[in-house]
């Protein structure tokens, strides 16, 4: 798993990430670069150790299932790019 | 020159009616109209909003109400929603974007009376460290403008410095706060993750970001944490902890508190000029009645690593959420994918785009357990050498910064050596524990400000702020004040 082998493409892709191809070299010069520091996790012995997800261990935090007010239908229609009748214009996703 | 007052200043003035609220307003208009062209800090304002703000408060304070916070005038990092004001982190994808609601900490700070004025510039996303990945343009640094006022929260540094505002708000992932709070010379505070409410707040890496304050001192940093700490019903990783008086802690008794200096983080690529300044804060202490002990956070050298991981693939999830349908920016495709992708492509800049790259490469199949997983231990092992130092002292002391102010441009192309510049901030985000930079000397030619870094038990923020505040009263570094406002700025054409 060598840093160079990172397919730049494939993952800009996965990221929805429209890259042109100067974008595409200069960025898999550089992320190779941040891998390849990056490999020095691999110094340590990590057998046996709990992951970290979060600093401060809380979980399960829940509301009572209650209604409550919520952004009007125009507020959150406000900032769409486009919109009418009340939805957000897409373009056609099924035929 | 009321804007070089501190908030506590202003509030003395205020309460006695010697000034009001729009003449405190008015002066931090009038000094971004002399000096903001230069520096840059502000995105936008409206000063007619701010003016009527001011006048309500007036009109509040002549009736007698008594409000923390009461006329003033605090701006705002372009990350945090505040209602009808618009909101970009600095990036072209929200397009016009305008906030439907305020954030929580936005809301206290009303509610305690502030008039929240202003956008101030960041690095996209809070993704940098020298505000040069803004979309709009650089923040330039107030002690000398061919320099960068460090980032992500490069224009809240910059604002307070300048004293174009009383105080700001910011962001802290890796350092955002109290990088550039130290090289610009003011107080930046990161409370404990949980401590302030998240919502309304454009999230980057969730299990790392934390709001907090830019002040002129440390009594204004505890009044601002006051107002806005607590658990938030709308933030489910906000804790239920007590809010003490922060104000109150702030006694100037600091005997037989124990201070930890990491021999970790006196090595290395630290400034010769730093090792002084902090070797002599170092010594301050002492004579203030704390004692010194060494101490080892062996896992130091591993902690950007671990950042660049985690705050990357928390980042690649976070920002799925701008993809040109619900709001911003958008360009079209002929079908969905293609208008995500034509629209994220042009949207981000090349930093968002590179950290979006990498955290979604770290948690793609075949390389989470690598990557991602390994990092999440690793993170477990830092913060494991934190709590074991914390068992036998109260706080820790390093510098902010292993340099001073860098010039605009010359860590710009080579994004690794950029991350490095955060090594002794970041740990303090992955451990969860809170932080505080305050001015602690100067560079000698060019005179540039000095960040000494104190560090603390999770929710352990009034020590931390009584020992910042002692070491503040026995100084005078924070209230030496940047070329802005010693004349040098009629070298400058004005915008």
């Amino acid at each position: 798993m060598a840093a160079a082998e990172i397919n730049i493409k494939y993952v800009a892709h996965l990221a929805r990430i429209e890259l042109t191809p100067e974008e595409e070299i200069k960025l898999g010069a550089q992320l190779g670069n941040i891998l390849g520091y990056i490999e020095k996790l691999r110094e340590l012995d990590v057998t046996g150790v709990e992951p970290t997800a979060h600093a401060v261990p809380m979980v399960n935090i829940t509301r009572a299932d209650e209604v409550r007010e919520s952004l009007s239908h125009e507020d959150a229609l406000r900032n769409a790019p486009r919109s009418a009748n009340g939805l957000f214009i897409v373009p056609k996703i099924v035929e | 020159m009321l804007n070089l007052l501190t908030i506590s200043g202003l509030a003395v003035k205020l309460a006695r009616r010697e000034v009001s609220a729009r003449e405190a307003t008015q002066a931090c208009l009038d000094q971004i109209a002399r000096v903001d062209g230069k520096i840059h800090a502000f995105l936008s304002f409206n000063a007619a909003d701010a003016l009527a703000q001011a006048d309500a408060a007036d009109k509040e304070i002549s009736s007698g109400v008594q409000k923390p916070l009461l006329g003033i005038p605090i701006a705002i990092k372009d990350v945090l929603a505040v209602k009808n004001q618009p909101l970009n982190c600095a990036s072209k994808i929200l397009g016009n974007y305008i906030s439907p609601y305020d954030a929580t900490a936005i809301e206290k700070l009303k509610t305690a009376g502030a008039i929240i004025f202003g956008r101030l510039n960041m690095d996209e996303f809070a993704m940098g460290s020298s505000t040069e990945n803004s979309a709009f343009g650089l923040t330039r640094n107030p002690w000398d403008v061919s320099r960068i006022p460090g980032g992500s929260s490069g224009g809240s540094a910059a604002a307070v410095a300048a004293d174009e505002c009383f105080a700001s708000l910011g962001t802290d992932t890796g350092g955002s706060i109290r990088q550039p709070a130290a090289l610009c010379g003011c107080v930046g505070l990161k409370p404990t993750y949980g401590r302030i409410s998240r919502y309304g707040l454009v999230a980057f890496a969730s299990s790392l970001d934390q709001i907090g304050p830019f002040t002129k001192d440390v009594r204004d940093s505890a009044t601002l944490l006051g107002v806005m700490s607590g658990v938030d019903k709308r933030d489910s990783t906000s804790v239920p902890e007590p809010v003490p008086d922060y104000v109150a802690a702030l006694d100037g008794n600091i005997k037989g508190l124990k201070l930890g200096l990491p021999k970790e983080y006196m090595v290395g690529g630290l400034d010769p000029e730093i090792k002084v300044a902090v070797d002599a804060a170092v010594k301050q202490y002492e004579k203030l009645g704390a004692e010194i002990v060494e101490i080892s956070l062996p896992h130091t050298d591993y902690a950007v690593a671990v950042y660049y991981i985690i705050a990357t693939a928390e980042a690649s999830a976070n920002l799925a959420r701008f993809d040109g349908i619900r709001y911003g920016a958008r360009i079209d495709g002929n079908d969905p994918i293609e208008l995500y992708s034509k629209t994220r492509g042009a949207g981000f800049g090349a930093e968002v785009k590179r950290r979006i790259i990498l955290g979604t490469y770290v948690l793609s199949s075949g390389y989470y357990d690598a990557y991602y997983l390994r990092a999440q231990k690793v993170r477990t092992l830092i913060r494991n050498d934190f709590l074991k130092a914390f068992e036998t002292v109260d706080a820790i002391v390093t510098p902010t910064t292993p340099t001073a102010a860098f010039k605009a441009g010359e860590k710009s192309g080579d994004p690794l050596q950029m991350y490095l510049s955060d090594i002794f901030t970041i740990s303090c985000n992955l451990a969860g524990i809170c932080g505080v930079s305050i001015p602690c000397g100067f560079t000698k030619s060019p005179k540039l400000p000095i960040g000494l870094q104190l560090l603390g038990k999770p929710f352990g923020e009034e020590t931390l702020l009584k020992l910042a505040h002692a070491y503040e009263q026995a100084t005078s570094w924070h209230k030496e004040k940047s070329c802005a406002l010693n004349g040098l700025w009629s070298k400058f054409p004005q915008k």
